[in-house]
């Protein structure tokens, strides 16, 4: 049963309390990019918090963020898995080939383009929300967590070289949209 | 050093992840490219307009406090047994005069003391390590399994197509009786559907009420008292009660 934290040693929840609950914020955020959907998100989150209870014990780091993070990941890819399941649900746009095919156009922009400074939170959030699964993931962590790329390599188990070239896609896919958007406005 | 190495290779300089050698190796590619300095200039734009922004969410309040519920807490709480036994003897309600809370209780009127002993109940259901006495997705095993433990056995309906999963029955004690307890479950979420006899054979619509950030679905039917709590939303908890209901009429 995941529900249930099964670990009865108060002094060892109130440790746990203090080192873990103040990433509840980022756990969340972390969960919203991924999942794209608030009550999966929170769902998801709770079962990251009861599950890193569970494995509190043998926790020796690194550190707190990036092992919850590692742990909130393993319950968003079930959470994927369920849902490609369900018939009822929306297929989670998560394509394998994404690594391989080119999921964006390079904006014919003019070296010269120059991007606007001020973007409201709603905006970035709606183009990040729109990138593709793995650059999405990658990107967040870095931009919004401030993970290493060490650290990131870790939580989503690939090689730092994977970090790297995902996160410069990523970067490079939301230039076009933002780019793009710009152009818009006009 | 070509755009294409250097393309991946500004982004670990923005980020302050490059050696002093190939940072330098770096810079000076983008010194004599324009596209790439462009490149570079847009994105450290994007970091710093992410940065002002803020693009992180708030966790609800409702989730903080549903994880703390589900940690144990600070001071050990009394476990299931220790509470049955205390309402074995009438211990219970001395323990709680001693401690003054006697007047709170006195104070509540009925349905909201009962209400939320079925939270507590609920709570203890998580919390210690014993959700169910008998475990089964088969409502042809758990039915049974009551009889005979309690005055009156409550009705098990499998609901798994409707989406909320049978997974077992638990005795359990709420106003100091014996009551039969039904657990669901929905995704990670824990229904408790309590059900207990009551004299009146009037039907009682179902009502939706919340406390300690758990929203509890209580109706009456047939002579007997329902009550189903759970952290699920309200609009889910009414149609898991909705659907309850339908299925036992539907059943005759």
């Amino acid at each position: 049963m995941p529900i249930k934290a099964s670990d009865d040693d108060p002094e060892k929840a109130q440790r746990f309390r203090d080192a873990a609950l103040p990433y509840l914020d980022d756990a969340y955020t972390l969960a919203r990019y991924l999942l794209r959907n608030a009550t999966d998100a929170e769902d998801a989150v709770q079962e990251c918090y009861l599950r890193a209870f569970r494995h509190f014990g043998s926790y020796r780091g690194p550190a707190m963020k990036p092992w919850l993070f590692a742990i909130l990941r393993n319950v968003c890819r079930a959470e994927y898995a369920r849902r490609a399941t369900a018939p009822t649900s929306a297929i989670e746009d998560v394509a394998e080939s994404a690594e391989q095919t080119p999921l964006w156009h390079e904006a014919e922009e003019t070296p010269e383009a120059q991007l606007v400074r001020r973007w409201d939170s709603d905006t970035i959030r709606r183009l990040v929300a729109a990138l593709a699964e793995p650059f999405r993931e990658t990107f967040v962590l870095r931009e919004i967590q401030n993970l290493s790329y060490r650290e990131i390599a870790k939580v989503a188990e690939v090689p730092v070289g994977t970090v790297m070239s995902r996160l410069a896609r990523a970067r490079a896919m939301l230039r076009s949209a933002w780019l793009a958007e710009e152009e818009q406005r006009k | 050093m070509t755009c294409d190495e250097a393309e991946i290779l500004l982004h670990a300089l923005i980020d302050g992840e490059l050696d002093a050698g190939h940072a330098r190796e770096v810079e000076s590619h983008i010194a004599g490219c324009p596209r790439c300095a462009a490149a570079l200039r847009d994105y450290r734009e994007m970091s710093k307009a992410i940065a002002e922004a803020g693009a992180g969410y708030t966790a609800p309040a409702a989730l903080r406090q549903r994880i703390e519920a589900a940690l144990p807490q600070p001071r050990p709480a009394p476990n299931r047994r220790a509470v049955l036994r205390g309402f074995a003897m009438g211990s219970a309600v001395s323990a709680l005069a001693a401690t003054g809370l006697v007047a709170i209780v006195l104070r509540n009127d009925d349905v909201e003391r009962i209400q939320s002993e079925v939270v507590s109940a609920h709570l203890r259901s998580l919390q210690a390590g014993h959700l169910t006495d008998v475990i089964s997705t088969d409502q042809h095993t758990v039915k049974p399994w009551f009889n005979g433990k309690l005055d009156v056995s409550p009705p098990v309906i499998d609901l798994t197509a409707q989406g909320f999963t049978l997974i077992g029955g638990r005795l359990d004690y709420i106003d100091a009786r014996a009551i039969g307890a039904v657990v669901y479950r929905r995704r990670q979420h824990v229904i408790n559907l309590f059900v207990s006899q009551t004299s009146s054979t009037e039907r009682r619509p179902a009502k939706i009420d919340t406390i300690q950030g758990f929203n509890i679905r209580h109706w009456s039917e047939r002579g007997l008292n329902y009550w189903a709590v759970s952290d699920l939303a309200k609009d889910e908890l009414a149609d898991f009660g909705e659907r309850f209901e339908n299925a036992i009429r539907a059943a005759g």
